[in-house]
């Protein structure tokens, strides 16, 4: 009844090319954006900054990488938090050794770095397909978090091998507190968002999609394979090499290698496979699902249970109940949460009289 | 019809989950009259073993409080778990989320995890809330100037190192036989396991023994190429700096190479029950060091006995036979420093909850000697501590144990670590820290 598109007519190019052809998604969405940018830096308190929405962007940054590369070209990888290492720790090398680096330039040339790093390791990709595909990418998953432990030069000789984040200051002002620390992070994570959504509706998102579905057909038509599949290992290593330097910069003020292990790569991917592939939107809710069940499951487990069953129990618990969380959505919807919610919105445009 | 069912259904889904959200989020009543401490503890994962056994002590030792003195001059104590998992960020997602209870707020942090402890340093001196991180990272706090709020009390690992090559110098006969021998340090690939390697190098130069380091890759259970390795090497005397699962598999690897496991010398982190036992025959003769004994043989731990296992009371402990085990009782040491704090910190506040802030103040000014030991019957059980503005470690002594099969001897007495060769380099490493950092350290003459 509400979610009618009767009338709504397309007349020019530019509204048949809108990201969001039907006027109330964009009056929905802007009202996210609002609620995002305005209404929660008023109302939210350090907690939800430091402990849920910090991390859940940022990791939604780094899904949303993968998801480039998984979900629009089709190339399995286990890399990712190796590339978000890469990112951290470029963006702390550069903020260390080059003297007057602005932050947001030091992110920008860390994400640069990472794409170069994916590049060389997405060179494999020409040769192997699928899984084999996706044990070499775990080569660079190893590889790099070696090499960052092995040279202490990254970590600028830290007995510990333990990097902490310079103080981010954007035009003489410090992002300290909390809320000031978020909003960078949703700025970024935003634009980037932005960024990705266009460019997979663009020529360039278009060949991924091509080579994804068909890769010998993709040739037939004239996709050059080479440039377009490297092209996404780049974008994606970028996008998850700014997540690293976030999550090193905004979310946890340090970081060692170990903080991007393999458990980390596994988790983005579960991410795009629970939100759902080849999906912008689901990147933030496969993101949102893994970040956020847990911390909510232990918060019940601790607080509900905590009169009766012992701590050992609740924790177990928490993490059978996940995993049971996990099997019923990919059950209920194979295609992930995003296509749930594109099944929603079919029933929505019927809604209250389905035929 | 059957469409018409559906909404209802879908109400009642609706009204259940914000039934079970409400119950979630309603804080519970909290009575004024109590001392809020955060557990951040972790049952599940690797090294579930030694969340488990630590916390369970900790929380046990308060709980015998509660039950005994009726808390700390009648201030209750309180408490709540949150599980970290061991990791960085479900820990600092834990730190957030506690940081607030209480009537005061959370006393105190003890993570029980030198990954998280580094996470959360600054967030914790921003928010006024001392970080206590006894026999673990990061070594350098020890200087209380640059880290006011952080204290790694009893001993830190430089100290331990050091009082771990005097044993190997006792061992071979005199400091001077070290000349030419050759010590391998087995460590995990991780924040934890990589702290020892500066000190050791400076050590190798000053007494003349060569050093390698073999890492291994967490959570190390696999170790074949590095034994491997070892037995190339023939070193005279592996340092065995594990955490959890690699424990027990270096002890199995190290057996299937044929090196002499009583040549083989654990970290305390490495010295545990748990990390011996399932490596069998294999762990008989390893030696570990602790800053504290295994054993059920001390009034502390009969009063917890008494008050919180025996009359039908359930402690924290899921299997009551891991009482008096090393884990279990440095829980009991963590119980012990912690509620010592706040009755310092109470000494000079006043007898009521106290903030954070407050029991920093105590946490610095601590001050155990023989006399409480015995007050609080810990004689044997904890060494005397003094902490100062300057010095957050208090102790620096280190006993040594063995395994003989069945349990934990212990092999000496306490060995002074060489704080001659640790407080410079925790001097440079702080000032290196404070200067990056912009930090003024405190002046502790005006404290």
């Amino acid at each position: 009844m509400i979610y009618r598109e009767a009338g709504q007519f397309h007349a020019t190019y530019e509204e048949d090319l809108r990201i969001f052809p039907i006027r109330q998604d964009r009056i929905a969405f802007a009202g996210i954006l609002l609620a995002a940018f305005v209404v929660i830096p008023l109302v939210g308190n350090d907690y939800w900054f430091n402990a849920i929405l910090i991390p859940s962007l940022i990791l939604s940054l780094a899904a949303l990488g993968l998801n480039i590369l998984t979900g629009y070209a089709g190339q399995l990888s286990l890399g990712s938090a190796a590339f978000m290492a890469v990112g951290a720790f470029a963006a702390y090398n550069l903020m260390l050794r080059v003297p007057h680096m602005p932050v947001l330039a030091s992110f920008f040339l860390a994400g640069l770095i990472a794409a170069a790093v994916g590049l060389l390791f997405g060179l494999p990709s020409l040769r192997i397909k699928g899984f084999y595909l996706a044990v070499t990418t775990l080569a660079a998953q190893f590889v790099i978090e070696w090499a960052l432990t092995k040279f202490a030069w990254f970590s600028n000789y830290n007995p510990s091998g333990v990097i902490s984040a310079q103080k981010m200051v954007i035009l003489g002002y410090r992002f300290e507190s909390p809320v000031s620390r978020y909003l960078l992070t949703l700025g970024l994570v935003s634009l980037l968002a932005l960024a990705a959504k266009n460019l997979v509706r663009s020529r360039l998102g278009r060949s991924w999609m091509a080579v994804r579905d068909m890769d010998v057909a993709a040739e037939v038509i004239g996709i050059p394979i080479l440039r377009t599949k490297l092209t996404a290992f780049a974008v994606s290593s970028f996008y998850c090499g700014i997540a690293g330097a976030l999550w090193a910069f905004a979310y946890l003020g340090s970081v060692e290698p170990q903080a991007f292990d393999l458990t980390r790569s596994f988790q983005i991917l579960f991410m795009i496979i629970i939100g759902g592939m080849g999906s912008v939107l689901g990147s933030f809710l496969g993101a949102a699902f893994i970040v956020l069940l847990p911390i909510f499951l232990n918060v019940a487990a601790h607080s509900v249970l905590s009169s009766g069953v012992s701590q050992s129990l609740a924790s177990n618990l928490e993490l059978m109940v996940f995993g049971a969380l996990i099997i019923f959505f990919l059950a209920v919807e194979p295609h992930g949460l995003a296509r749930l919610w594109q099944t929603g919105k079919e029933k929505l445009r019927l809604w209250p009289f389905p035929h | 019809m059957s469409k018409g069912i559906r909404t209802p259904r879908t109400l009642v889904i609706a009204g259940l989950s914000g039934f079970v959200l409400g119950l979630v989020l309603a804080a519970p009543a909290l009575g004024q009259n109590e001392q809020f401490i955060p557990m951040t503890s972790y049952r599940v994962g690797p090294y579930a073993a030694g969340g488990s056994g630590t916390f369970g002590g900790f929380i046990d030792y308060l709980d015998m409080l509660n039950k005994r003195d009726g808390g700390i001059n009648g201030v209750k104590l309180t408490w709540e778990e949150c599980e970290t998992e061991y990791k960085n960020d479900r820990g600092v997602e834990c730190y957030e989320r506690l940081k607030h209870k209480g009537p005061t707020g959370a006393s105190v942090f003890n993570f029980l995890s030198t990954g998280i402890t580094y996470a959360c340093i600054e967030r914790a001196t921003a928010d006024k809330i001392p970080v206590v991180s006894i026999g673990y990272g990061r070594t350098d706090a020890s200087d209380g100037r640059v880290f006011p709020y952080v204290f790694p009390l009893v001993t830190n690992y430089w100290s331990q190192n050091t009082a771990k090559i005097k044993f190997i110098g006792m061992k071979s006969g005199g400091m001077d036989k070290l000349k030419g021998k050759k010590i391998v340090n087995l460590y995990l690939g991780v924040a934890y396991g990589k702290e020892t390697i500066s000190i050791l190098d400076l050590q190798a130069k000053k007494y003349g023994f060569t050093i390698m380091h073999v890492e291994v890759p967490a959570p190390g259970d696999a170790q074949e190429s590095q034994w491997l390795q070892i037995r190339q090497a023939k070193p005279d005397w592996v340092i065995l700096r594990g955490w959890g699962v690699m424990n027990p598999v270096a002890l199995k690897t190290a057996a299937k190479v044929g090196y002499p496991r009583d040549h083989i010398i654990g970290v305390w982190w490495s010295g545990a029950e748990e990390d011996v036992i399932p490596a069998g025959d294999a762990a008989k003769g390893y030696i570990a060091a602790a800053f504290h004994p295994s054993g059920t043989n001390f009034p502390v731990m009969k009063d917890i006995q008494k008050y919180v296992y025996s009359g039908g009371h359930k402690g924290n402990l899921e299997d009551p036979k891991r009482f008096g085990t090393i884990y279990y009782n440095r829980g009991v040491i963590h119980g012990i420093l912690n509620a010592e704090a706040i009755r310092t910190a109470q000494g000079k506040f006043g007898k009521k909850p106290l903030t954070g802030e407050q029991v920093r103040w105590g946490l610095e000014n601590l001050n155990i000697d023989d006399k409480r030991l015995k007050e609080l019957g810990a004689v044997g059980l904890l060494q005397p501590i003094v902490v100062s503005c300057r010095d957050h470690e208090g102790g620096g002594a280190v006993k040594f144990q063995q395994w003989d099969g069945k349990k934990w001897n212990l092999i000496t007495d306490w060995i002074k670590s060489d704080q001659s060769i640790v407080r410079p380099m925790i001097e440079e490493s702080a000032a290196a820290y404070a200067k990056e950092k912009g930090i003024t350290p405190r002046d502790c003459s005006k404290e």
